[in-house]
């Protein structure tokens, strides 16, 4: 598997010393891998442990599967995510790339091409934007206009959507882009749960995926059960997950507006409203039953997502549900989505950009018609 | 003081050992030695090499007159070295940019004279009477496919056609130096490549008309062949983006161990892309077995070379990216078939990216959406269309050895002819690819979405067949 394996491990004097650091660091402290869980009892888990341990799993089960991306090696990932991945697994599966997300998007196809199974990693989606014509035209339609000649095995995965304080170019959501494209498949994990069950899924998954996560999400932490540790746990691709149940209102919500609308659900339910909370899970293909079957129960839908209004993921949604269940909705559907400007910097702007949990409720309470409908305010 | 005038005096001796050993102008930081004499010899540019950190060398394979030996810096100069990041340099006093066109090109590797006899001096493997014949008659097929086929979209039976007049040498030839499990990731100026590995007429005329037959299911424009049985990707209409899988693909042979390389075409507007040069310096970095064959003609549909680039072609930005390159006669079907063949073993041994840059003329128009004679001069097609054609130029020599003959060239001529108007009738009446065919392979299994939207679709011709086109199986 690792074949004729010789790569110089940077340039000169610097590089030299860190690797020597770093070996030094995990020979001493015994393990290199973050922390095991014993099976008995462990009960939270961080997206950024889940992840990284979908990752290495995987990487052990198939020798096929390797990492590249700026940062990934050496600096443990830019976010931390392949911590660790490098002194196991070596050079070969985990490789620092030069600054070219055209390049290593390219070249990770063309290893998918020939049978490999490449997870590329963004430092942000944003970034993607360099290589969209390696994700589109070379991985999504490849299998089609090859008619099954080439499949593209491949995982694009990286931080998508809002950060914190980062500005217009680090901060869009791009599951609305993606989404669009036949021959991709997009999923948004939101919890340790999620990315685990999802990436793991995306990995052995036969055609190209784009997985997006959410960089303050990295750090938070998730009650799990524990046969998600289990190194064969895995999700299904395009099934979406009732986080809450309930009557009066279906909110669906994917990566971290998940949490606001949970949050949303919480307060809603102290005025009498029942909020029924879906996590996507999965854009594309999206959950179209799940979504319909949950209107039909509770006639009221309200959408939520960090990206721009215009043709996003809360569009489709509507339309799924009015081909499906018009006449199961007893009011408008409400769609809630980041402002339609680029983002601002300025703490309060971006504040006021992206959807709040007050947004949620308000919307929540219109569909429910507990308050004046959008249109009919002054 | 002393130790202040020994310094100095190092230095000056230093620059004035340079300065007379060298012929080719003076180059900021470091001694660039003039061409070698030495074919075998391929070394990579390096910025951080041993001797002291003082020595930067660069050889080019190929038959350069020059027999000046590289110069070397004296280990006197050890004073005179810094060390940053990437390696030692030597530092001089006096500013000096290099130029940006040097004051000689870099020189082009040829066998045969236009003649088509060997000329003296010239290396390259022995080719036999096989493989000889082989080259040439599949590059007599490649040419009347070419005109066959560009006839046929004339005549409104394809839609799109684009012919590779000019380039036989180089489809051909660099096939013939390659083996099976060499992968190909091709522009699409490269059928003779399928050619020489198989595909036959009939497949051909298949893709071209979107029939049942076509592997690629009647999917894709005409001209787009793929086989995967043959190793050949399939052709991809955005420029250069082949160029980065063929480096992704290399890192997966060399993760397997193979004995094998890729080899990726593209042409001169090629290396303007962004992938272009990703792609290279990514080969440089992981050293992966792949080939960069560069088809210089001259045309990127209207744009010459001149307004596509100003460095000395394509071949020195294999070199600037660290790569072992060389530039060669395009239009000469041995100095194709000995390049590749050393290239592969490079590549292959050596498990490094190898650049050729194949000098050519686009001798056609770029596609039958094109008309060249709008923006060059029908004389200048004409000069390269006869006397400097390669089929001809690699038909004296074989000839010369015995093998060929004015008869042979009628028969194989008139055969393939006649093989491929027939090819043409047949692939011209099969059926196009059924309904189901639209559905399937947009993912590994078909999602229910398209299962249901396959099954409306279905129902309506059931209730309105009228509407439904009668030649389009269901």
């Amino acid at each position: 598997m690792l074949g004729i394996a010789r790569r110089k491990v940077g340039l000169g004097v610097f590089s030299a010393t860190i690797l020597e650091q770093a070996l030094q660091r995990a020979l001493t402290a015994g393990s290199v891998l973050p922390k095991k869980y014993s099976t008995t009892a462990k009960e939270q888990m961080t997206v950024r442990e889940a992840l990284n341990t979908a990752l290495d799993e995987e990487m052990s089960a198939d020798p096929k599967v390797f990492l590249m991306g700026e940062e990934v090696g050496e600096y443990q990932g830019a976010y931390k995510i392949s911590k660790g991945l490098l002194e196991k697994y070596g050079p070969d599966r985990v490789l620092d790339t030069p600054i070219t997300e055209a390049g290593f998007a390219g070249i990770g196809v063309g290893a998918a091409y020939y049978g490999l199974r490449p997870v590329v990693e963004f430092m942000t989606f944003n970034f993607s934007m360099q290589a969209i014509d390696h994700l589109i035209n070379s991985a999504a339609k490849s299998n089609y206009m090859s008619a099954g000649q080439i499949s593209v095995p491949i995982v694009f995965r990286g931080p998508n959507g809002a950060a914190a304080g980062v500005g217009a170019q680090h901060s869009q959501c791009f599951a609305a882009w993606y989404a669009h494209v036949p021959g991709l498949k997009v999923l948004t994990p939101y919890s340790a749960e999620d990315a685990r069950g999802l990436l793991k899924a995306a990995i052995r998954d036969p055609d190209p995926v784009v997985f997006l996560e959410n960089e303050l999400l990295y750090g938070e932490s998730f009650p799990v059960s524990a046969e998600v540790f289990d190194s064969s746990f895995c999700l299904p691709i395009g099934k979406a997950k009732i986080e809450r149940e309930g009557k009066h209102v279906t909110i669906t919500a994917y990566s971290k507006m998940v949490g606001y609308a949970l949050q949303a659900a919480e307060i809603l339910s102290k005025e009498g409203i029942s909020a029924e909370v879906i996590n996507l899970r999965s854009i594309r293909p999206l959950d179209r039953d799940a979504i319909n079957a949950s209107v039909r129960k509770t006639n009221r839908l309200v959408t939520v997502e960090e990206g721009f209004p215009q043709h996003g993921v809360g569009a489709e949604i509507c339309m799924s549900v009015i081909e499906e269940s018009f006449e199961y909705l007893d009011a408008p559907v409400e769609r809630i989505a980041g402002a339609d400007v680029p983002m601002p910097y300025a703490a309060n702007l971006e504040r006021m950009a992206v959807p709040q949990v007050d947004d949620i409720v308000r919307a929540a309470k219109r569909a429910c018609y507990r308050s004046v409908p959008m249109a009919a305010a002054a | 003081m002393a130790a202040w005038f020994t310094r100095s005096s190092g230095l000056a001796r230093c620059l004035f050992r340079r300065t007379t050993k060298m012929a080719s102008p003076a180059i900021f930081g470091c001694g660039l030695g003039p061409l070698s004499s030495d074919p075998a010899m391929a070394a990579p540019v390096n910025g951080a090499s041993s001797a002291g950190g003082c020595l930067r060398s660069v050889r080019h394979l190929g038959s350069a007159k020059s027999g000046e030996r590289v110069s070397q810096v004296d280990d006197r100069c050890g004073d005179q070295v810094l060390d940053f990041p990437g390696g030692k340099v030597m530092f001089v006093p006096e500013m000096k940019f290099l130029p940006a066109s040097p004051s000689e090109r870099i020189n082009c590797y040829r066998v045969l004279d236009y003649n088509g006899q060997t000329i003296s001096g010239s290396s390259f493997p022995e080719v036999g009477k096989e493989v000889a014949v082989k080259i040439y008659s599949d590059m007599i097929t490649l040419q009347v496919m070419d005109t066959i086929f560009y006839e046929a979209q004339r005549q409104g039976r394809i839609s799109f056609y684009l012919t590779s007049n000019g380039e036989e040498a180089i489809n051909v030839a660099s096939a013939a130096a390659l083996t099976m499990d060499d992968i190909v990731f091709p522009q699409y100026r490269e059928p003779g490549v399928l050619l020489w590995r198989g595909f036959t007429l009939q497949e051909f005329a298949n893709q071209c008309f979107g029939n049942k037959l076509d592997y690629g299911k009647g999917r894709q424009m005409p001209i787009h062949y793929g086989s995967n049985r043959l190793n050949y990707y399939t052709v991809s209409s955005p420029i250069a983006t082949q160029i980065p899988h063929a480096v992704g693909a290399a890192y997966s042979l060399k993760m397997d161990g193979k004995k094998a390389c890729t080899i990726t075409y593209f042409g001169d507007g090629g290396t303007s892309e962004g992938d272009f040069h990703a792609a290279l310096n990514f080969a440089a970095v992981l050293e992966v077995p792949v080939i960069f064959f560069c088809r210089n003609n001259g045309w990127a549909i209207s744009t010459p070379t001149t307004e596509q680039f100003r460095s000395d072609g394509a071949v020195v930005r294999g070199q600037a990216y660290g790569i072992d390159s060389i530039r060669i006669d395009g239009n000469d079907a041995l100095a194709v078939y000995s390049a590749v063949h050393a290239a592969r073993e490079m590549a292959i041994q050596e498990c490094k990216p190898i650049f050729i840059e194949a000098l050519t003329y686009r001798a056609g128009h770029h596609s039958t959406s094109d008309d060249s004679t709008k923006y060059r001069s029908t004389d200048e097609i004409e000069h390269w269309r006869t006397a400097r054609d390669p089929v001809s130029r690699f038909r004296k020599w074989v000839e010369r050895n015995g093998w060929w003959s004015d008869a042979a060239e009628e028969e194989h001529r008139g055969n393939t002819r006649k093989e491929l108007l027939q090819a043409i009738q047949v692939a011209e009446r099969a059926e196009k690819p059924p309904l189901s065919e639209l559905f399937t392979d947009v993912y590994d299994q078909v999602p229910s979405n398209l299962y249901e939207q396959e099954k409306l679709l279905r129902e309506t011709i059931k209730k309105h067949p009228a509407e439904y086109p009668s030649d389009v199986p269901v």
